[in-house]
């Protein structure tokens, strides 16, 4: 039984860091109905711009490497980066394409994903870096004293800080003027445009914070493998929660992420061994697949009526 | 007189074009299907620029081998089986004699291209990847999987496990791990080992990871329940910093696990922070500084601003190390080549092909490129394209690799008895007559 909750509670906390990366399609998918196939390639660009910077400020500066100081300036500078790079794209992808079909939004994202790539790896070089935020990774020595589980520590406080950010993004969805604009224009372009909500400066400040949370989702997943291109492939570990929760729902890609993280985890121990292992890669899609024969929408998504 | 300045113009380039023409058809070329984007970047921007320094170095040092000068070319695959074959079609007749030599550094790219190589007559060296059996010159005439194989290698680290548990009588009963990448290349290690388990009377439990390998908590866990003596983590990219880590934090002890060469270099450990304190890993070359040969291309190439590496500070690393041997084994083919062929021209690819199969890279020969110790000896045959299938085992201190063996080697007999099996079958399959060695 403690074997059991270890997978599954190893999975849950995966499951979260999931969901991070997933939160920022959802985003951009509720105020642009953009399907922003760059969002892993926004992951890859933020934490290789903010270890970047930790590289070179010494130099420029004359500060302490691995200070605090040299810390929280990467990451203003990293953040600035990712709003440039928010308000840049909305300015030169999105503003010429305003009322153009889903698909055609879709598939300039495609061409934004190499462009993102190409330039993050042309400015800071493609080497693997190592990411340390100082929060060591090792078990909570409770849980492995009393319980003999070993559950990481890292992942627990990554776990709580994705969900202080999810707590914080939906109540500024639900709550707020700004949010609630962003949920007119998602629903709507022209009907939002028409009521005088300014369509351009929402999307840059959508694309803004879609940045924010890929940097933050950057420097988690970062810290636990390496700064390397292979942080654009969390982005495939996000597909499935978004498909189970639902591309419009902040609380969706929570829930999403939850019950992808632990299936996954508990399909391996257990399913993995009779058909030869390794079925964590294609498992959550098969889930995914089949909850949209049930529910196209996913959990918490908005049903789509058209009248026809 | 306007006539006479057109002529005396038109004669001057065309001197200069022909001089041109002639300097470009004493030049030995090699298209470099390289890739420094991508998934796997990093790695192959390290090797890349290892092979290409030493030729620059052979350039500025000798002038070329034999005052032929080596020029090449490179083409981005991005690790992508599709872009290797369309760079192979690509540079295949680029050169005043074609494309010398074809390696794509991908085990994928390798199996895309392996009967066009035979149809173009263009030797494929595939040092540490690539197919195993391919090993066998009298069926795979234009491969070269040279220094060491898949099956050698597993066979090794047995032998290297073996040792640290004074003696290979000791495996007996013992469990081990083997935590693979789930892809060709992962499961090239299976046979070998389910032999090797047989021989010694050890357990193998076979754990995959799914591709690229950036999540392994389900896996650890199941290591941690059935802890094995040890783990062989046979990964590659970010598979192998997330092994190490993932290791860490379920309580599994580093030093116990042991990686294969594509599983042991900076790339893989600096990520992993202090979890990767002691862990170990197998390599043909050890990395550093201090050989002669670095030395070379440190005075002759990078004092000149010539280098390839963006960050010098990753010149004697793993992979930079062992780009630096591809270079070697290439030169020293071509000089082989011109020896029985003739100096000062470039050779052709059926002439490559015979240099890297009557290639001699003895002790001496080390001691005189400033290779000692850098790379083991390197005997190639008609029937043995593989060669010395000798490995040092490296550890990490956590600032820097320190080799912790001597060379060590598989289970030859085994191992050659099994390629032998396996390239027979694919004779059989394709038909294929395999060579008469002694008729070469």
């Amino acid at each position: 039984m403690t074997f059991f909750l270890e997978v599954l509670i190893g999975g849950l906390l995966s499951g979260v860091l999931y969901a991070l990366v997933a939160l920022g399609f959802v985003l951009i998918f509720k105020a642009s109905g953009v399907f922003n196939f760059a969002q892993g390639a926004m992951v890859f660009f933020a934490a290789l711009t903010f270890v970047g910077f930790t590289e070179v400020l010494p130099g420029w500066t004359g500060l302490a490497p691995g200070s605090g100081a040299v810390f929280w300036l990467a990451f203003i500078l990293a953040l600035s980066s990712m709003i440039v790079l928010g308000i840049a794209t909305e300015r030169v992808v999105l503003r010429p394409l305003v009322n153009q079909a889903p698909i055609t939004l879709f598939m300039v994202t495609i061409g934004l994903t190499f462009f993102i790539e190409g330039v993050a790896q042309g400015i800071w070089g493609s080497h693997v870096r190592r990411l340390d935020l100082g929060i060591e990774d090792v078990p909570v020595m409770f849980l492995l004293d009393n319980f003999d589980m070993m559950i990481s520590q890292f992942d627990v406080i990554a776990a709580v800080l994705a969900l202080v950010m999810f707590v914080a993004l939906a109540v500024m969805f639900q709550y707020t003027k700004v949010g609630r604009a962003l949920r007119a224009v998602a629903d709507d372009h022209q009907a939002a445009l028409s009521v005088g909500i300014p369509l351009k400066h929402i999307w840059a400040i959508v694309w803004s914070v879609a940045g924010f949370v890929a940097l933050i989702a950057g420097l988690i997943w970062g810290a636990r493998n390496g700064v390397q291109f292979a942080l654009t492939f969390t982005a495939l570990k996000a597909l499935p929660v978004l498909i189970l929760g639902g591309f419009t729902s902040v609380p969706g890609a929570i829930i999403g992420g939850l019950i992808i993280g632990a299936s996954e985890k508990v399909a391996e121990v257990y399913l993995g061994p009779y058909v030869g292992g390794g079925i964590e890669g294609w498992f959550p899609y098969i889930l995914a697949m089949l909850f949209l024969l049930v529910r196209p929408e996913g959990l918490f998504g908005e049903k789509h009526i058209d009248r026809v | 007189m306007k006539f006479r300045k057109t002529l005396m113009a038109v004669a001057a380039v065309a001197t200069v074009f022909t001089a041109s023409y002639a300097v470009a058809q004493q030049e030995q070329y090699v298209g470099l299907p390289s890739y420094r984007v991508g998934p796997f970047g990093a790695s192959g921007a390290a090797l890349y620029g290892g092979w290409i320094d030493y030729m620059n170095m052979i350039n500025e040092r000798d002038g070329g081998v034999n005052g032929v000068k080596l020029t090449w070319e490179e083409c981005e695959t991005e690790y992508n089986n599709a872009r290797g074959v369309e760079c192979y079609e690509r540079m295949k007749n680029r050169g005043p004699t074609g494309n010398s030599v074809f390696q794509p550094l991908s085990t994928g790219i390798t199996y895309s291209v392996l009967d066009r190589v035979a149809e173009d007559k263009i030797p494929m060296v595939t040092i540490g990847y690539g197919r195993t059996d391919a090993a066998d010159g009298t069926v795979f005439p234009w491969v070269f999987p040279m220094i060491s194989t898949y099956w050698n290698q597993a066979s090794a680290i047995m032998n290297y496990i073996g040792q640290k548990e004074g003696g290979m009588e000791n495996l007996k009963g013992k469990k081990i791990g083997l935590l693979y990448h789930d892809s060709a290349y992962g499961a090239e290690s299976h046979a070998v080992m389910d032999r090797l388990a047989e021989m010694h009377g050890f357990s193998v439990q076979k754990i995959a990871v799914a591709s690229p390998g950036n999540e392994q908590q389900a896996q650890w866990l199941q290591i941690r329940r059935e802890r094995p003596d040890y783990v062989i983590l046979w990964g590659w990219g970010v598979m192998n910093p997330t092994a190490i880590r993932t290791a860490s934090r379920t309580g599994y002890p580093v030093d116990k696990i042991v990686g294969v060469w594509w599983s042991g270099a900076e790339e893989d450990v600096v990520p992993a922070g202090d979890a990767a304190k002691g862990y170990t890993a197998a390599g043909f070359n050890p990395a550093g500084t201090n050989f002669p040969v670095i030395q070379d291309i440190m005075t002759h190439v990078y004092a000149k601003n010539r280098g390839n590496m963006s960050d010098q500070s990753r010149v004697g690393s793993v992979l930079y190390n062992r780009g630096v041997v591809h270079g070697i084994i290439y030169v020293e083919a071509i000089r082989t080549a011109q020896e029985n062929f003739g100096t000062g021209r470039p050779m052709t690819g059926e002439e490559m092909r015979w240099g890297f199969e009557n290639l001699n890279i003895d002790e001496a020969r080390l001691a005189a490129l400033g290779a000692d110790g850098f790379m083991p000896n390197l005997q190639i045959t008609c029937e043995d394209h593989e060669g010395s299938g000798l490995l040092k085992f490296q550890q990490w201190d956590g600032e820097k690799w320190t080799v912790v063996s001597d060379w060590i080697s598989g289970d030859r007999e085994l191992v050659r008895s099994m390629i032998k099996d396996s390239a027979a079958a694919y004779a059989a399959e394709k038909g294929i007559t395999p060579r008469d060695c002694s008729a070469q």
